[in-house]
């Protein structure tokens, strides 16, 4: 055999496991959409919206890319992983569900007094969370923090953060911006959920972002942008995100806020809101 | 009855929206929970959301204060005070800015968000700031009165306004005036200061102790800053004897700025209800209130501990 014929040989099984890894990851999204409303109406609150924009690129990311172990979640070797968008915790709590960190039972235990699962992150209560968070703009602060730590120890550790669009007008993401572009942490990956909607309205009527791919190009960060539901899109994103090794880089990620639920999607009524029992079961017939 | 202090305020934003024309209303992308959306439907002219972006909102308000508006500015407490501390020392007190800072979802009132939403520190962080108003009124009624007195005000002023509806205690004709309390219940053998939901605790608990023949004193320290002195001083003079009540921590807020001052003029045996030193919990408002020991219980324990000790 030629090498080239090998190589060949090579790229078609990478391609066939990044189809199959892909597939498993689809399935995934679907369990965790799932929960995400077990969750939300089971708690009668929470916010649906910005867990269903985000669950596809955290399927990907988890099933794809994090190096992390259910068994030995403090693992000093691990990525980190950063939910500075807090209040779409269910969805990680629903991937953690999925990867082994949480059992499904605990799905129940979400906004209440007992238990593991509190109504935004908290790393002193949850295994697989790495820091609290709630109040919007500190996670890419943290990640920051950590990825100039594995630099410093030279262990090739990532972080990877998520960041709600609303939350950029928080100053502190910009400030954060800076220092990872400085410190060329090309071990960070920021991913924006850019579902064009916040709290009070769309983004663009309550405060808008204006041209934000040239915002980040600006601060010094490679940029990607994605629709963020095309598996092949955001896999091939992380993998350059990867690959890129002369600073951090942003992946803004196009998404649907409420995406597969049909009465959920691009309704900011949905921000936060519990769905009823009838809407319940028609959100699951939907995701079955 | 029962009312939400934030339903309240959205509305008194309104009427006075419609008195003084200098009224203007921020907000950072909370307005349905704040109720200032209410404002905005009446006066979109004058609503600006400034998004999340709280340390903008603080130095935005001040901006506007200079050039002669009355900004109502409006977030989280727990968010406005976390990210707007340093605007709110700097470019409103320091600089003397008349600037209406409302903290909104106080105490438990997020009831099942939890710890990260439960600002049980605010009255500390506003209260040390020199030339700082600090109210937080005990009902829905005063909620009204206190917007009103707020915008006549002139001066860096900090309002708590809860979510959730609580119980009405005082009455439209009551008088409402910055720095003055209103003694709600006579009593000779323990004085009770209160503000906010915890008024209508100790009015309760006052009653429970009247039938065991136990006079309990009522103030409602609607004004925190600058505290009432004269109105602590005349009661604890008959009672000899003072608990206090707040839905926040005991760390520095109300019960800590009448310790200070009776410490310093006439000490008197003391109690302080409040949160303890920890966070609150993910749980509804009743339950939150249970696990900090906020109830009506434990004010009347307090008062019976400070009786035979
Ligand atoms: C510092 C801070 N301010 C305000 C809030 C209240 N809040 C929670 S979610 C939200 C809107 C978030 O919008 P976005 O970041 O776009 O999230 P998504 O639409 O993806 O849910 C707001 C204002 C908060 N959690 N933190």
């Amino acid at each position: 055999m030629t090498a080239s014929s090998k190589s060949n040989e090579k790229t078609k099984t990478d391609q066939a496991r990044k189809k199959e890894a892909l597939e498993e990851a689809k399935l995934i999204a679907q369990k965790m959409r799932r929960n995400i409303l077990l969750m939300t109406h089971h708690a009668k609150g929470g916010h649906p919206g910005g867990c269903l924009s985000a669950t596809d690129i955290l399927a990907v990311l988890y099933k794809c890319f994090l190096r992390i172990d259910p068994q030995n979640p403090r693992w000093s070797g691990r990525d980190y992983f950063f939910l500075s968008k807090g209040h779409a915790v269910p969805a990680q709590y629903a991937v953690l569900i999925e990867m082994g960190f949480l059992s499904p039972e605990e799905i129940k235990d979400f906004r209440e007094v007992e238990g593991r699962l509190p109504a935004y992150p908290s790393c002193t209560d949850t295994p697989g969370i790495d820091m609290a968070s709630g109040s919007l703009g500190q996670g890419l602060s943290i990640a920051n923090g950590t990825a100039l730590a594995a630099k410093l120890d030279g262990t090739g550790q990532r972080a990877y953060v998520l960041l709600g669009d609303g939350e950029l007008h928080e100053g502190q993401v910009w400030e954060a911006a800076m220092t990872a572009a400085h410190y060329k942490l090309n071990n960070v990956c920021a991913i924006v959920d850019y579902n064009k909607l916040q709290l009070d309205g769309a983004l663009d009527e309550v405060k808008t972002l204006g041209d934000l791919r040239a915002k980040w190009e600006a601060f010094g960060w490679h940029t990607l942008e994605i629709d963020g539901h095309d598996y092949e899109q955001i896999y091939d994103a992380l993998v350059e995100a990867e690959r890129f090794k002369d600073g951090p880089t942003v992946i803004i990620a196009h998404t649907v806020k409420g995406k597969g639920v049909s009465f959920m999607e691009d309704e900011v009524g949905w921000h936060c809101a519990a769905p009823s029992d009838e809407e319940l079961e028609i959100a699951l017939k939907e995701l079955s | 009855m029962l009312m939400a202090p934030r339903e309240a305020y959205g509305q008194a934003l309104v009427e006075l929206g419609r008195e003084n024309k200098d009224v203007v209303v921020l907000d950072a992308d909370v307005a349905k929970a704040s109720m200032t959306i209410l404002f905005k439907e009446a006066f979109p002219e004058r609503f600006f959301d400034i998004g999340i972006a709280e340390s903008d909102l603080i130095g935005t308000g001040a901006g506007f204060a200079l050039a002669g508006k009355i900004p109502f500015i409006n977030a989280y407490a727990n968010f406005l005070l976390g990210n707007g501390w340093d605007q709110i020392r700097i470019s409103v007190c320091y600089a003397n800015q008349n600037v209406k800072i409302i903290g909104h979802n106080i105490g438990a009132s997020s009831g099942k968000d939890g710890p990260t939403h439960l600002p049980l520190e605010d009255i500390t962080l506003t209260r040390v700031f020199p030339g700082m108003t600090v109210i937080e009124p005990a009902d829905g009624i005063e909620v009204k009165k206190a917007v009103k007195a707020l915008a006549k005000h002139v001066g860096p002023a900090y309002m708590r306004v809860g979510r959730v509806p609580i119980p009405v205690i005082t009455k439209e004709e009551d008088e409402f005036q910055i720095g003055k309390a209103n003694v709600l219940r006579q009593g000779q053998d323990v004085t009770i200061v209160a503000c906010g939901v915890m008024v209508s605790k100790a009015l309760e608990a006052a009653q429970a102790l009247a039938a065991e023949g136990i006079e309990a004193e009522v103030i409602n320290m609607h004004t925190i800053k600058p505290l009432d002195k004269e109105a602590i001083l005349a009661s604890v003079s008959k009672t000899q004897r003072v608990v206090t009540a707040e839905e926040h921590t005991v760390i520095g807020g109300l019960g800590g700025a009448v310790a200070e001052f009776l410490a310093c003029t006439r000490p008197v045996p003391m109690r302080m209800i409040g949160s303890p030193d920890r966070f609150g919990v993910c749980g509804t408002y009743e339950q939150i209130h249970q696990v900090l020991g906020l109830t009506t219980e434990k004010i009347i324990e307090a008062v019976k501990d400070l009786m035979s000790s």
